[in-house]
């Protein structure tokens, strides 16, 4: 099967050219297939969000390839969408506007819009909150509403910056069931950045650990537990032991070099 | 009145002014420099040119007002634009839209909130504006009448005045209090200054 996104070789320096400069990653690549769920572990600042940014069309790379279904990635597309860490609505729209932004930057119309609305809502658990204002809602629901806008593009694949990270822990696992339901319904590709060795554990059909900065590939792991995945199964508890032991290598270099540069 | 006319015009020509500046670059670049030089110059100090430039009357009361306003809503609203959350920026190009999409329906939204509040802020400094331009040159209004009280050593009159001043610089607050609240419902007043 062709891959839906594929990281070759991605190398990308901030600052470029200056005194400052530093590489945030070196020599990146692994691929997704279509309808993949792909999670990205590793140790914080090396580069994990930066690579989203990139497959999104926000930032560029500095050397290497970042094709989607083939065709070079030149800057943003209705097709990849994302979700940040903060839900990051708009305060001035209702949570059915919110949804429908980007269909009404589309042209379509608003009888269209309300149908859309009305059946992702539905689908995120939402469905009498569309007249509601963003401030109205917890955090876990703004979330929601952030997956529902995110879907309204239908987009191929979906990326997501630690979704959840902001979340306390039960509305995590809620939201981590949700998204794997709607996951499966839409058969988009899912790129998703976590710091949470659990949370990699149940959701990813791979996982993509990386080292410490510069990011590099350490290894990818496959999940091939069957779904519902549950954290007492053995298999799982065994799993999340070596990614454990694979993360915490990097996480103690990451430390020293950081006390070294103090 | 005077000061409702020269308000409103600052306002909306700051603002367009300011998302100019932004949005074109070329006219940021000629236009910022100049700007930045003229914004400290005091109203007061644009009166005499107010005057032999537009006669005596309405014209230079409301011009004084706009000048009073213009550069600072310019400067204000840049540096509104500048503090647009990231994210917001980026939700918006993920959905694909375009430099014309993002302004009009992300930035200007986004700025209007903390341009009112320049804007309240603002309206006192030109109501005093105004009423220097009446007790100098524009030939009526409050400003006049308290040049006059002093002129005759009408004390009662003079303080009359004042009061009336007062109020009705109160009255202006509430006024753009209740606009504000209307036109930017998703505001609270914890985020715009108060009550």
């Amino acid at each position: 099967m062709k891959p839906r996104i594929t990281v070759n070789k991605v190398r990308k320096v901030w600052n470029a050219d200056t005194p400052k400069a530093t590489t945030a990653i070196d020599g990146l690549s692994f691929d997704v297939a279509p309808g993949e769920f792909v999670v990205l572990l590793g140790p914080s600042g090396c580069g994990k969000s930066s690579l989203l940014f990139m497959v999104a069309g926000l930032e560029t790379q500095t050397e290497g390839e970042l094709l989607c279904d083939g065709m070079p990635i030149t800057g943003p597309d209705t097709e990849r969408g994302m979700i940040f860490q903060e839900a990051s609505l708009f305060p001035w729209l209702t949570i059915a506007e919110n949804v429908t932004f980007g269909l009404k930057l589309r042209g379509e119309f608003p009888e269209k819009r309300d149908r859309v609305a009305q059946d992702l809502l539905m689908k995120v658990g939402l469905a009498d909150a569309g007249h509601k204002r963003p401030d109205e809602l917890s955090g876990g629901m703004r979330q929601r509403a952030a997956l529902a806008r995110a879907l309204a593009m239908q987009p191929k694949v979906l990326m997501m910056d630690e979704p959840f990270a902001a979340l306390d822990i039960q509305t995590r696992a809620k939201m981590q069931d949700h998204l794997l339901q709607i996951w499966r319904v839409s058969g988009a590709s899912v790129l998703m950045v976590t710091h949470s060795i659990e949370e990699a554990v149940a959701l990813a059909d791979r996982i993509v650990v990386w080292t410490s900065r510069p990011g590099r590939v350490k290894e990818i792991v496959s999940v091939d537990l069957p779904r519902p995945r549950k954290p007492r199964d053995p298999a799982f508890i065994e799993l999340q032991r070596r990614l454990g032991d694979l993360l915490a290598d990097e996480v103690d270099r990451a430390f020293r070099e950081m006390e070294a540069a103090v | 009145m005077r000061v409702v006319v020269g308000l409103a015009l600052g306002f909306v020509g700051a603002v367009a002014f300011g998302i100019a500046i932004r949005y074109y670059r070329i006219f940021g670049l000629l236009t910022l420099p100049t700007v930045t030089l003229l914004t400290p110059i005091s109203p007061v100090a644009w009166l005499p040119i107010a005057i032999f430039v537009f006669g005596i009357g309405d014209v230079p009361a409301i011009f004084l007002v706009f000048i009073s306003v213009f550069f600072v809503i310019v400067l204000s609203t840049l540096s509104q634009i500048d503090n647009v959350p990231a994210s917001y920026i980026h939700v918006a190009r993920i959905m694909g839209a375009t430099k014309h999409q993002l302004f009009r329906h992300v930035i200007l939204p986004t700025v209007l909130p903390g341009l009112f509040v320049t804007l309240r802020l603002n309206l006192f400094a030109a109501w005093m504006v105004v009423l220097i331009a009446e007790a100098v040159g524009v030939g009526s209004g409050l400003g006049q009448i308290v040049m006059m009280a002093r002129n005759t050593f009408n004390s009662s009159l003079v303080f009359f005045t004042m009061t009336l001043i007062g109020l009705l610089g109160y009255a202006f607050d509430r006024a753009l209090l209740t606009v504000q609240n209307k036109v930017l419902w998703w505001v609270g007043p914890a985020a715009t200054g108060g009550r």
